[in-house]
């Protein structure tokens, strides 16, 4: 993957874990993925709506999650989860592609969004990123969902590639 | 039913290869691969793996190359020999397993007379 990147880091961001309180009023934490956690994604992306599905993901169907999940929460990924009470809402993650890059996406349950959890997940993943040493974040996004673009540039991502049905971002959290 | 078939490095790619040899297999016809790159791999790696996939059935396989541009001589070859269907592979999986579409696929699908099929 050629992609260009910003030339300056973003500043830092927080780490999980990270509590605050959405904007419904719910308390929401952000902690980091654990073996155990991939039974409550499992039943995230079970009730998952197909019209928030992106590219093909989340895949719809238990075997298909599962197999889809193996694959992001390989040992090289980072994954974040936001939990209200002991349900996942929100799962942000980060994996390695070959060229010490890493693709991020975010998927928020519909009954969360448009409470800020999805701005929050993603700073907490970018933060978590930034601690790990990880220097640079692209991502996908299909070139009509401008609500997710908007969110994307607003925390720092620049638009590097229009040229087809998806747009490419990247931002840096570290300097190589 | 004659299908062309174009073949990219990609896993769809020798999918799409597959299902195309299955559809004429059962229903009679013809298919022509047409090989053309827009990732890492070269033409010839793509090809040995086309003649391993075809070494499988019995059939006799027309090869062409495409060499720039293949998505718009894709299309003219499709109109030009009156295919009745263009068959190509789904796209890409990034790391993280998002599908992209290339910009051959994009301009085939946008651009064809001829029914298009993506395989998955």
């Amino acid at each position: 993957m050629t992609l260009r990147y910003p030339d300056e880091p973003l500043e830092d961001l927080p780490t999980p874990p990270f509590g605050f309180s959405d904007g419904d009023g719910r308390s929401i934490e952000i902690r980091q993925a654990t073996d155990e956690c991939i039974e409550p994604l499992i039943e995230m992306y079970l009730e998952f709506d197909s019209e928030d599905r992106a590219q093909g993901i989340p895949p719809s169907g238990e075997e298909p999650i599962r197999k889809w999940l193996n694959i992001v929460t390989e040992d090289k990924s980072l994954n974040v989860i936001a939990w209200d009470g002991d349900e996942a809402v929100g799962h942000a993650m980060l994996v390695a592609d070959e060229d010490e890059s890493y693709e991020l996406a975010i998927f928020v349950i519909q009954s969360h969004q448009n409470a800020g959890i999805g701005t929050e997940l993603l700073r907490t993943v970018l933060g978590e990123g930034q601690s790990q040493g990880i220097n640079r974040v692209w991502l996908s996004v299909e070139r009509w969902n401008k609500p997710a673009i908007a969110v994307y540039e607003k925390l720092g991502f620049e638009r590097m590639d229009n040229t087809s049905f998806e747009i490419q971002m990247t931002v840096r959290l570290g300097y190589d | 039913m004659q299908l062309i078939v174009g073949v990219d490095g990609s896993d769809y790619g020798l999918r799409a290869l597959e299902e195309s040899l299955e559809r004429a297999q059962e229903l009679g016809g013809g298919v022509t691969v047409a090989l053309y790159t827009d990732g890492q791999e070269g033409l010839d790696e793509i090809e040995s793996l086309v003649s391993e996939e075809l070494s499988a059935y019995e059939m006799d396989v027309e090869i062409v190359r495409l060499e720039d541009q293949p998505g718009s001589q894709l299309i003219e070859l499709a109109e030009r020999e009156g295919f009745d269907r263009i068959v190509l592979p789904g796209g890409r999986r990034s790391p993280l397993g998002k599908i992209n579409l290339s910009n051959t696929i994009e301009f085939v699908l946008l651009n064809a007379q001829t029914t298009v099929t993506l395989v998955r």
